[in-house]
């Protein structure tokens, strides 16, 4: 417990000082990309649990992002929107802005500056419903999980993401199909980063207990782990639960850093790209996810670098996925397989180091 | 003494198959019981429905005085009946040690936040399984091997690590689906000692199916011989190599 409290203390505290670090040296380019990885992380990191450790293929996590975001933008953004029947646009304030006006704040009369440290105070609360909300959504995806498998599973989470945007798109209070401008920048690398060591350290936690050997132990062989008494159906939902929870903070903090939402954003190509970092990264390691991220995170952005030199606009594209192509052909099992970055696998990897 | 598992009239069809029919059978506490017949004649499929993996067409089981048809495997498995399969099936990727260890989940008492926060709760748990695990591979002569994946362990260890895998579970009813398949006669042996100290010293009540016969012959208290689904003898060891209706069986009539 120590041990945790204090890796999970430092990690914050390291995420502060990344933050002032790079805002004081870096550009705001690479910083953007550094802090897109570091969501990418936690997408990866969470879907991990659902389908490395359980193998239970999900192609839900945009969908449980996209609660994630909506919901938590609900704490920080005043929500504007045409109301048909009264026939104007109506601004609904925001959760936090409704708070510090119980607690007696003139909101009217506060510039802008104060309603931006209100919002910001709407921030965590926010992140922490849209992860609770979409663990919920999660539980019921998790339900049906339990009567099917493999590909047939997958549809159903797709099937699930898919309503996830139909439903928002058809809600104008959270503006429909346009999506909601105007959420507050909130989401720097204190934040983000953060997260993704909470996040990181509960997965590890995780798959090193009895619950990940129970998890792998279903990915391995559900007849035989059933026969030892685990307890398939809560193990399952259990990991739904885990990964749309964390799917849902990332969601929230995509949302503040993008600053403008719509459901386009959380079509089932996130989705898709979460499950291409796994695969690459190695489906199974929790290492492998977080350099998966990493990768097709900065590949992309990286290549618009060499798409200038050769001056051939749109190539970019074509080198990621040729360089997908070849890893499936030359790598199938992903760049760590199922092996995690350790001590040992580094003496092992490094010539001349102890055996 | 009464019984610990006892079938009634346990049938299974699969479509016009009658793989099982009208099965009858009790163990009592402490026993060693063999069940025998040529392959393809249901004792696979009789410890599929022990065990809660196939639902009976018609027939009971009570263990314990409970009825299990109709139950989950692992209600089933809660309940103190655990078994290892024919055709192996280890986690292969986790470690041999991580094997045993998952065979005592079920007892655990902790909830996920306990393993989340690293609480006390969670490293004595933790404990709690190792020393489980470990003990039972000792006792399978396994603990050399704790370390290696379930993968890289050769044939007969795999056999072996089952049966350590199915006794963490605590049974008080353990069925093992042939055993010594594919092992030499050295390891037979050995196995046969193993089988014996399971219900000797960790008071386990065994269930046996097995084709090799000096094995089932040797340790055997009782035997049950199946054909075509249907009991066609049972007894002793002495009695059942002496059945004309088993000799039949397996080396063909007239």
């Amino acid at each position: 417990m120590l041990r945790t409290g204090a890796v999970l203390v430092a990690g914050i505290i390291g995420a502060v000082v990344l933050n002032a670090v790079l805002a004081e040296f870096i550009d705001d380019y690479v910083v953007r990309v550094i802090n897109l990885c570091g969501v990418a992380i936690v997408l990866a990191v969470s879907l991990n649990v659902i389908n490395g450790l359980c193998g239970q293929f999900s192609l839900g996590h945009a969908g449980f992002m996209a609660i994630g975001a909506y919901v938590c933008s609900l704490f920080t953004t005043t929500q504007r929107y045409y109301d048909a029947a009264s026939a104007q646009y109506v601004s609904e304030p925001s959760l936090a802005a409704r708070m510090a006006e119980m607690f007696g704040a003139d909101l009217a009369a506060a510039g802008s500056e104060q309603l931006q440290s209100i919002a910001a105070w709407g921030f965590l609360p926010g992140l922490i419903a849209g992860g609770v909300v979409s663990a919920l959504a999660g539980l019921v995806v998790g339900i049906p999980a339990l009567r099917l498998r493999g590909d047939y599973l997958a549809i159903a989470t797709l099937g699930f993401g898919e309503i996830v945007r139909v439903v928002i798109t058809n809600i104008p209070q959270i503006g429909g199909a346009t999506g909601l401008p105007g959420l507050p920048p909130l989401a720097n690398t204190s934040w983000i980063f953060a997260v993704c060591v909470v996040c990181i350290v509960f997965s590890v936690n995780l798959q090193r207990s009895t619950f990940g050997r129970a998890l792998i132990a279903i990915r391995e062989n559900e007849l035989a782990a059933e026969i030892m008494g685990v307890r398939i159906a809560r193990m399952k939902v259990m990991a739904f639960i885990y990964g749309a929870f964390f799917a849902g903070v990332a969601g929230g903090l995509l949302a503040h850093l993008l600053q403008t939402i719509s459901p386009a954003t959380f079509n089932f190509m996130k989705s898709i790209e979460v499950v291409v970092m796994l695969v690459l990264g190695g489906l199974g390691s929790l290492t492998g996810a977080v350099v998966g991220a990493i990768v097709l995170t900065v590949l992309p952005e990286a290549l618009r670098d060499v798409e200038r030199e050769v001056n051939l606009p749109g190539i970019r594209m074509v080198v990621y996925a040729l360089v997908l192509i070849l890893l499936m052909i030359f790598r199938p099992q992903g760049i760590f397989g199922q092996r995690e970055l350790s001590l040992k696998l580094l003496r092992r990897v490094i010539p001349g180091g102890r055996k | 003494m009464t019984a610990l598992l006892e079938t009634k009239g346990l049938t299974i069809r699969f479509g016009g198959l009658t793989a099982v029919d009208d099965f009858n059978f009790v163990i009592t506490p402490g026993e060693l019981c063999g069940l025998i017949g040529p392959n393809g004649a249901g004792k696979t499929t009789v410890f599929n429905m022990l065990t809660g993996v196939y639902l009976p067409t018609a027939g009971t089981v009570h263990f314990d005085g409970a009825r299990i048809n109709g139950k989950s495997p692992a209600q089933v498995a809660a309940l103190g009946v655990s078994r290892t399969f024919q055709n192996i099936r280890l986690f292969d990727e986790l470690s041999v040690l991580e094997n045993a260890m998952t065979g005592a989940h079920r007892h655990a008492k902790i909830n996920l936040f306990d393993s989340l926060l690293r609480t006390p709760r969670h490293y004595r748990e933790e404990q709690r399984q190792r020393d489980k695990a470990y003990r039972l591979l000792e006792f399978m002569g396994l603990e050399d091997r704790a370390g290696l994946t379930a993968r890289q362990l050769p044939y007969g260890h795999r056999r072996k690590l089952e049966i350590a895998r199915a006794l963490a579970t605590e049974p008080k009813l353990i069925c093992l689906d042939e055993p010594a398949a594919g092992m030499n006669t050295l390891e037979k042996g050995e196995l046969s000692i193993l089988i014996r100290r399971i219900r000797d010293e960790l008071g386990v009540t065994v269930l046996l199916i097995e084709h090799d016969m000096k094995l089932v012959m040797g340790i055997c208290e009782r035997i049950q011989v199946l054909d075509y689904g249907k009991t066609i003898a049972m007894g002793t060891p002495r009695e059942i190599q002496n059945n004309p209706k088993v000799i039949e069986a397996y080396l063909g009539g007239e």
